[in-house]
């Protein structure tokens, strides 16, 4: 009469917009008749549970939830299973309780927010009725050695059993399957850590399960399903023996594990079970002998497959497709006599054309930057057999010293400029970021470089420029000198570093100037053209710049005082901040920046010029910006899923009087104790009647004024990128690379933007009732600005000092400055809060001496230093 | 009234239930339908020039006609009845949406709390030695939140949890306000209607800082034994265990004999009490029952010889005679023993899947 009680469990994972592109592109379009098809392949397939995501920044997640559970409600042969509600969103998840009638399972809560919403979840889920899986996740982050999955998940268990009243048979514990094999040596345990773990908890924790998502752990090997299946057949054998319950897995697409070949089953034994040292090479070794023997996407088109292998090769590099890149990379070396002469030979080719269509505006960069990712590998593959013949390598068209200066740590751009010239066959040397001039001139001798590329983004990189140039003077180099970035311009190239070396100096607007300017000055025909039409242009910059009577008239800093705009504290009151001092956000929600995210800048870092949302539809560049967005989509999630990276942030808030150009801030309401003062610098530029030379200090009360505030803020979504930024230059793979860091980046955007936000209607809270779409938020309709140091209201990236010691910023939330006063992790954003309704963004512009020298007393430093540090707003 | 003002049902209620099978009521809507009511009745002075018809709301007579419900209450008592069931059954916003009634749902739950609580009192007040229990009757609603109520849009609902969830919470207040003993959701013909009611149920318990015991009550209504949003009773089960109902069971559509199968499944599978109160057999084509008292007591005599009883009763057609005649029949029954269960996952779609913790082959130290 009792259903009989079941072992292992299958948890069907189709059903979700994350793991399949399907079941994705279904319910994006709607189309959930279809879906609900998908979800009967899994039941019938042999699912005992479906679990259903619709995490997707692109999607209402709770609505498509709630339209997909009503709908599989009606059909009896896939509503037997009980679901797993799968969501990192609690909302979706409550949404999705409200739909089912059976006892479902919730996928998934933690301690990763804190014990109390913890409880306050674990308690509404008992309302609802449901099984619920934990993550082995707490507010120091995702456990990932065996102690901490086991005290996390025993310390989850003992609240929820003695604090909540949750039925212990309930709690399912996902203990974090991580990737194995991923060529970084701290990985290869984590398959012992999840088997062992598991152990110990059905060990110690009476009736307690364990659960995971078990293709997490081959993810090293995508593309090669036989080897995957492999994996997870070998990973769940030993992993049910340490008693694991039930599995998140494909249930079509596993192998039996007694029917592993003997020679594969011992390799992929070795990387699970971390048994030698060796096993991840060994496994590589053999991998390939077994791809493509498993079921292949039957939608695929490969009739391409059966052209020659020349055109087969060009094909791959023009799509990037890399999957059969070394399959074909070893039949070419079969074909010709030296492996060398595959890569000069139909590689070469195909990026030739790879380099034409880029050029010509028929391929965009993260297709070209795919399209290295597949020639680094088909390199990569062939370089043993080129070394083994002792040969020179091939012969490139030049050597390219490439580094981010001293004191800027900022490296997307270099990076794309690097591969693009890696595509046109370029070798390039890159040193990295926060290089030194002397390791710069070091590597160029020893290389032997022909070409030396620099590339800064933040203001002070301008002058370290400036120094390299100067340095490579006295050196007596002569090689040409690459500028780039995104503060560089040809007038400061023509103005201030050209001058310094004698030897060649081009200012490289962007990536896709790249090729034609080395190729220009590697060729020697048209080298020296090129070099004097260049010297010829710069010069004339020049002497026109010094020349030009001043277009912009500058007055003098008492006269531009006398100008200030008039912020009105009669008819605005400043509002009292809900507290002063300081509060830290550690671990800020992910998920809750995604929405946040402003992608237009997105795109722009990958030179596809457009706005978002429109660009995805663009005639030109539309494709190439639908493809670059999924993919920032789909690693978005697992950013946030996996928890790749964690945000973090600090705001305070000071009583706060200006006092001229400076603002004055207290230790308390008293304003009596002065503790410190933030230094701004004002518009000298000669201004219309009626137009204000601007100050950021004017938009504070003065002293008799009445009471007023200073906000300031550090925010980071950097931290933890390294581990996976390693792992993607492990595998040769740049675009990965470039894309996790600018995903990065917008984080940090949104971040800043989302607390700005915060800050407004809550935190300080001086425009409560602000009610704005994420469209009139990245428009800035609202009251108050956040301007950074460094950028043009406030142009000085020394006051940052001051405010990282106001916020404890370094200590807090781990966010340092380097000499040159850029942030690291790079991924950070911070600023002043400014409440003033007036109060607006503005350009300090260009600024005269009399200010400089005003400045230089009012910070306490030696004119030299003040003008180091303003020397961009510095009067020619 | 509140819980707090409650001492000890539920303690009261299981020793009780130790000792014997405890008896429920019979029909209410077939006994109202016996006093042949017309309109006005229903309306009576004060919903004299109401918009709509009213015939058929019984849930409004505690308002228009308490002494007809009264007199229902007191025949079954009079019969032996421990438990007797409110009036109430309809009296919830979402369901007196048909008469636009809906603010009048709060009162009638309170007013058929109210009656059915004076009728019990008196009673135990006349015999101490056996005290007469209210239990407050919410029904499933005329909405489904599991099935579409139009055919080519399945995933369609015209209602939302939100708003059932809301619509048993004010008709739980009402009827804890009114003083009942008990909780019973009854006649649960789509089980995520009843975990709205749950959940009702418990918000309710939680801001009074107290509990009530829970009956739970499943309706098969179909002979591939599943309720019409589609779950076995085992499903069932594992899907409302979380209230730890006092007595989980089945109700309605079938008289004892066909309901048989399914009350030995239940009383199998759960770790709670067993209640049970079957029609009186199946309608005849005038949609009257006519099986004899005789014949249901006989049939659930035996049921309790077989030990799988812990509270039983009557629906649909089931009279005063019908409880006099279940009572004596069963009074020297042994309640069913409640089995002790492991514990097991137990999850459901509309079927029942159970999972056992996968023990190590090795055990950590």
């Amino acid at each position: 009469m009792n259903t009989p009680i079941a072992q292992f469990i299958n948890v069907g994972e189709r059903t979700n917009v994350a793991g399949s592109a399907r079941f994705k592109k279904l319910i994006f379009e709607n189309d959930y008749e279809t879906a609900v098809e998908v979800a009967r392949h899994q039941v019938e397939g042999g699912a005992q549970i479906i679990d259903i995501n619709m995490d997707d920044a692109m999607l209402d997640a709770e609505d498509a939830m709630v339209k997909f559970l009503n709908r599989i409600a009606a059909e009896p042969d896939i509503a037997r299973v009980p679901v797993m509600i799968d969501s990192s969103k609690w909302s979706v998840i409550e949404a999705g309780l409200k739909c089912v009638q059976g006892k479902a399972v919730v996928n998934s809560i933690s301690m990763k927010e804190g014990k109390d919403p913890f409880i306050f979840q674990a308690r509404r889920i008992m309302r609802y009725g449901a099984a619920v899986v934990v993550m082995a996740f707490d507010e120091d982050g995702q456990a990932d050695s065996i102690d901490r999955k086991f005290n996390i998940c025993k310390r989850s268990y003992d609240i929820l059993v003695n604090e909540v009243g949750f039925p212990p048979e309930d709690i399912i514990f996902d203990p974090n399957i991580f990737a194995v094999a991923t060529g970084i040596e701290e990985h290869n345990n984590y398959g012992v850590d999840f088997i062992e773990a598991t152990r110990l908890i059905k060990t110690h924790l009476p009736h307690a399960k364990v659960s995971g998502g078990v293709s997490n752990v081959s993810f090293s090997f995508r593309g090669n399903n036989p080897v995957r299946e492999a994996m997870h057949s070998v990973f769940l054998y030993h992993a049910i023996r340490a008693g694991m319950d039930m599995g998140i897995v494909n249930a079509g697409q596993l192998t039996v594990y007694s029917d592993i070949p003997p020679d594969l089953k011992e390799r992929v034994e070795d990387v699970i079970l971390n048994r030698r040292d060796d096993a991840t090479e060994r496994l590589l070794d053999i991998a390939d002998e077994y791809r493509g023997q498993g079921g292949k996407k039957k939608v695929e088109d490969l009739s391409w497959r059966e052209a020659p292998v020349e055109k087969r090769m060009e094909y791959a590099l023009v799509k990037g497709i890399a999957d059969y890149i070394q399959e074909d990379a070893e039949a070419a070396r079969q074909q010709f006599e030296r492996p060398i002469q595959v890569i000069e030979g139909p590689l070469m080719d195909g990026m030739n054309v790879v380099g034409d269509l880029f050029g010509a505006g028929e391929m965009f960069l993260p297709q070209v930057v795919k399209s290295a990712r597949v020639m680094k590998q088909a390199v990569n593959y062939l370089q043993p057999f080129i070394e083994a013949e002792k040969e020179e390598g091939s012969r490139a068209k030049g050597k390219i010293i490439m580094a981010t200066v001293k004191g800027d740590v900022h490296d997307i751009g270099k990076n794309i400029v690097g591969v693009v010239l890696q595509c046109n066959n370029y070798e390039v040397i890159d040193m990295g970021v926060m290089v030194p001039w002397a390791d710069i001139l070091k590597a160029a001798n020893d290389h032997n470089a022909d070409i030396i590329g620099l590339s800064g983004l933040i203001t002070p990189s301008l002058d370290e420029m400036v120094t390299v140039a100067a340095e490579m003077e006295r050196a007596n180099f002569t090689v040409p000198l690459l500028i780039g970035g995104a503060t560089t311009s040809r007038v400061h190239t023509a103005v201030k570093i050209a001058p310094q070396y004698p030897g060649p100096v081009v200012h490289v607007l962007d990536a896709s100037r790249a090729v034609g300017v080395a190729s220009n000055l590697m060729s020697e025909e048209l080298r020296e053209d090129y070099v004097t039409r260049v010297k010829v242009e710069y010069n004339d910059i020049r002497e026109k710049r010094l020349a030009k009577p001043k277009v912009d008239r500058l007055v003098g800093l008492d006269a531009a005082r006398q100008n200030a705009s008039k912020a009105s504290f009669e008819t605005y009151t400043p509002v009292k901040p809900q507290f002063t001092g300081t509060r830290v956000f550690d671990d800020y929600p992910l998920e809750e920046l995604v929405g946040c995210i402003d992608w237009t800048p997105f795109f722009r870092t990958w030179e596809l010029a457009g706005t978002y949302p429109s660009i995805l539809n663009d005639k030109v560049v539309g494709e190439s910006a639908r493809s670059l967005f999924e993919d920032a989509q789909a690693m978005l999630k697992q950013i946030v899923d996996e928890k790749w990276l964690t945000a973090k942030g600090v705001v305070g808030f000071w009583p706060a009087q200006r006092d001229g150009d400076d603002v004055r801030l207290f230790g308390d309401e008293n304003r009596d104790s002065q503790w410190s003062t933030v230094h701004f610098l004002r518009q000298q530029v000669q201004k219309r009647a009626g137009r204000a030379n601007d100050c950021l200090a004017d938009f504070i009360a003065p002293k008799g004024g009445p009471d007023d505030w200073l906000g300031g803020f550090v925010v980071t979504a950097g931290h933890g990128i390294d581990e996976h930024v390693e792992r993607y230059k492990a595998a040769h793979d740049d675009y990965n690379e470039i894309l996790l860091k600018a995903l990065a980046d917008r984080l940090a955007e949104a971040f800043a933007e989302r607390m700005h936000q915060r800050v407004r209607t809550e935190l300080w809270g001086f425009a409560k009732d602000e009610n704005l779409s994420n469209e009139q938020l990245i428009k800035e309709r609202y009251q108050g600005i956040r301007p950074a140091p460094g950028y043009p209201a406030c142009p000085d990236h020394s006051e940052k000092v001051e405010l990282f010691r106001l916020l404890d910023a370094t200590e807090q939330v781990g966010v340092s400055l380097t000499n040159s006063y850029a942030m690291l992790p790079t991924a950070a954003v911070s600023g002043y809060y400014f409440a003033h309704p007036e109060a607006h963004y503005f350009g300090v512009g260009k600024i005269n001496r009399d200010q400089l020298e005003d400045y230089a007393a009012r910070r306490n430093v030696s004119i030299e230093t003040a003008e180091r540090w303003l020397r961009p707003n510095l009067a020619d | 009234m509140t819980i707090a003002e409650k001492t000890d049902v539920a303690d009261q209620l299981a020793l009780l239930a130790d000792e014997r099978i405890l008896i429920m009521d019979g029909a209410m809507g077939t006994m109202i339908q016996k006093e042949g009511l017309v309109e006005a009745d229903y309306r009576g002075d004060r919903f004299a020039d109401w918009h709509k018809d009213l015939r058929g709301n019984n849930d409004l007579l505690v308002l228009t006609k308490p002494e007809v419900i009264t007199g229902v209450h007191e025949a079954f008592l009079a019969a032996g009845a421990d438990i007797i069931e409110t009036d109430t059954f309809n009296a919830t916003r979402v369901s007196m949406a048909d008469y636009d009634m809906q603010e009048y749902a709060r009162e009638m739950n309170v007013e058929g709390a109210r009656l059915a609580r004076r009728a019990a009192d008196a009673w135990t007040r006349k015999n101490p030695e056996k005290p007469r229990f209210v239990a407050g009757s919410i029904g499933p609603m005329n909405q489904s939140l599991s099935v579409s109520p139009d055919v080519d849009n399945p995933g369609y609902r015209s209602v939302t949890f939100d708003e059932v969830m809301a619509s048993y919470k004010e008709q739980v207040e009402g009827l804890i306000e009114g003083g009942v003993d008990i909780i019973l959701i009854e006649t649960i013909f789509d089980t995520l209607n009843a975990k709205a009611a749950i959940f009702a149920t418990e918000e309710v318990f939680e801001e009074q800082g107290a509990r009530l015991p829970v009956f739970m009550s499943c309706t098969i209504t179909d002979m591939s034994g599943r309720n019409l949003s589609g779950q076995t009773i085992e499903a069932f089960w594992h899907s409302v265990a979380h209230v730890k109902p006092f007595a989980v069971g089945l109700n309605c559509a079938f008289g004892a004999e066909l309901l048989r199968p399914h009350a030995v499944t239940i009383s199998a599978i759960a770790d709670t009490r067993v209640c049970v109160y079957p029609n009186a057999g199946l309608p005849n084509e005038m949609g009257e029952y006519d099986e004899t008292p005789e014949v249901t007591a006989g049939l659930l005599k035996g049921w309790a010889d077989e030990g799988i009883l812990n509270i039983v009763g009557g629906c649909c057609g089931t009279t005063p005679d019908h409880i006099r005649a279940i009572a004596e029949a069963v009074a020297d029954n042994k309640p069913r023993q409640i089995p002790h269960t492991e514990p097991v996952m137990r999850l459901s779609g509309i079927d029942p899947v159970n999972i056992a913790v996968v023990t190590p082959v090795e055990l950590s130290s």
